[in-house]
């Protein structure tokens, strides 16, 4: 029900798409047709696998290390309020410094490969993901930690079997927006400076003015991070399945429209 | 002892009296009581009765050990000589349930956080006949959220008597709940904490006449504790019981509130 609409709409999109190519006659170095697109697709399919590769495991790896940061920092700024003074202001800043602007040093300190992409995108996932599970931890039913207090757990015991996995669904928000976004932050640092990746497809083909080919990595792109979000989201579902799912469907209209918004 | 020990459902350990004395907690510097004394009879039921805002739930908490140390001060003892801490249970106001947890968990959620899952484990059995004893054998594997209010509070009631502590600290249990419900599960918490020594912290004055061994009230400014001396006869009495009718309203008054606007 729900794939059929989506399909409907994508279908629609690209017609519509087609027919104003048609009608409008730009020419395809402009904006190409679907058809063209695709086409590009199939026959250059190689190239842009080879490069899509590269780009999903930076944003895979890029994800990992950045919720594993991410969460570290949360436990820390709720186990100690020095933490909390220190860390607080860094987390924000890791959000208000534009990653355009870091990236050119970002690849002069990590160089070309991997790494400096990888680090891009963590950065960008960081803070939602630091933040939404501070958040969570912060918030666990404090008659429940009384309980367990009376009960003679240790903080330890308390943060363990109560605050973390009442934060969990909180950390899942987070965890949505940073799949919605962590590409960003991959595709950014392949922009700047790189020999691989869709990032690097897309700014050559830009350069020869081959828009069909970096529409085409573009669609790649869309693609693996629908593939990315909707996995994450039923892996996150599963997980929190104790939760009333009213509140889970708002986290995904969320992230969702604000993934659009910072695209 | 009047009772034997099979009126005392799944107790192992002799309750003791708890007294405090010199009770005082304030709030950024603001005192809500000051030189407070409380007696709590061995086996014995006692509900401590007041406004809301009043500082009864303080109280509880202070007893409880819940209380950061600079904002609450006090001596407590016990009629054995042994000290309090780590002989009490707690109930709060709604039943504290861990959400993500099945009905079994949460009622070891005690043994969970002090030993882990060997523990976990090792009182399942025992877990599950106090399920039984509040009527909810066969929904050990439930999430709370698959239970009505009541049930809920019958899982932590359940699990309070999973810990068996010889002391029970109660505030206001049962006041998220609906009329019936409320008076079913009176009788059944009477029923079950049977010879351990009990608090309840309530703003219900049927409540406590209905339940109580004893009746502490809290009221004033600043706020002082009067005892007052419940119907007789074996809680749970009933609600049409003549004398009990006539002292809600000496309690609304002593309480504070016109028996009017009630």
């Amino acid at each position: 029900m729900k794939g059929a609409r989506v399909l409907v709409v994508a279908l629609g999109l690209l017609l519509a798409w087609e027919a104003l190519v048609r009608v409008t006659a730009v020419p395809p170095f402009i904006l190409p047709a679907p058809l063209a697109v695709t086409m590009q697709i199939v026959s250059q399919a190689e190239l842009l696998l080879h490069h899509g590769w590269i780009t999903a495991v930076e944003i895979l790896l890029g994800l990992f290390f950045g919720t594993l940061v991410g969460m570290a920092s949360a436990l820390l700024i709720v186990a100690s309020r020095p933490a909390r003074a220190w860390l607080m202001p860094l987390l924000v800043i890791s959000q208000a410094l534009p990653v355009f602007a870091l990236a050119p040093l970002l690849t002069l300190w990590f160089g070309y490969g991997l790494a400096s992409k990888v680090v891009m995108a963590s950065l960008i996932i960081y803070f939602p993901v630091a933040a939404a599970f501070a958040d969570g931890l912060r918030r666990t039913e404090p008659g429940l930690i009384d309980l367990a207090r009376v009960m003679g757990a240790s903080p330890w015991a308390i943060l363990f079997h109560l605050r973390i996995p009442a934060a969990l669904p909180a950390l899942a928000s987070g965890l949505r927006v940073a799949a919605a976004t962590a590409p960003i932050g991959a595709v950014v640092g392949e922009w700047v400076g790189s020999s691989r990746g869709l990032g690097y497809l897309m700014l050559h083909a830009n350069a020869r003015l081959q828009v069909d080919l970096m529409f085409a990595a573009l669609a790649l792109l869309a693609t693996f991070s629908l593939i990315l979000y909707f996995t994450l989201d039923a892996i996150l579902r599963r997980l929190t399945a104790w939760q009333p799912e009213s509140d889970s469907d708002s986290a995904t209209g969320f992230s969702l429209s604000s993934q659009k918004e910072s695209l | 002892m009047l009772h034997g020990m099979d009126d005392r459902p799944g107790m192992t350990q002799e309750a003791p009296s708890v007294f405090l004395r010199g009770a005082a907690v304030r709030f950024d510097g603001r005192p809500v009581f000051e030189g407070l004394d409380l007696d709590l009879p061995a086996g014995r039921w006692t509900c401590l009765l007041g406004e809301s805002g009043v500082g009864k739930s303080s109280l509880l908490r202070l007893i409880a050990g819940l209380c950061a140390p600079q904002e609450a001060e006090g001596a407590l003892s016990c009629s054995d000589g042994l000290a309090l801490a780590g002989r009490t249970a707690y109930m709060g106001q709604g039943d504290l349930l861990a959400p993500w947890a099945t009905v079994l968990q949460n009622v070891l959620l005690g043994a969970r956080l002090r030993g882990g899952r060997p523990a976990e484990r090792a009182g399942q059995s025992r877990a599950r006949e106090v399920l039984a004893r509040v009527g909810l054998g066969g929904r050990e594997g439930a999430l709370p959220a698959q239970l009505s209010g009541g049930m809920r509070q019958r899982v932590a009631l359940a699990r309070t008597l999973f810990e068996d502590r010889p002391v029970v600290l109660m505030d206001e249990p049962f006041s998220a709940l609906d009329a019936v419900t409320r008076h079913r599960l009176q009788g059944l918490a009477v029923e079950l904490l049977h010879g351990r020594t009990v608090l309840m912290v309530t703003h219900d004055p049927l409540e406590a006449l209905r339940l109580a061994d004893r009746i502490d009230v809290l009221a004033g400014s600043p706020p002082r504790l009067r005892p007052v001396m419940p119907p007789a006869g074996r809680a749970p009495r009933p609600l049409d019981d003549p004398a009990l009718v006539k002292q809600v309203e000496a309690l609304l008054s002593v309480l504070g509130a016109p028996a009017a606007a009630a």
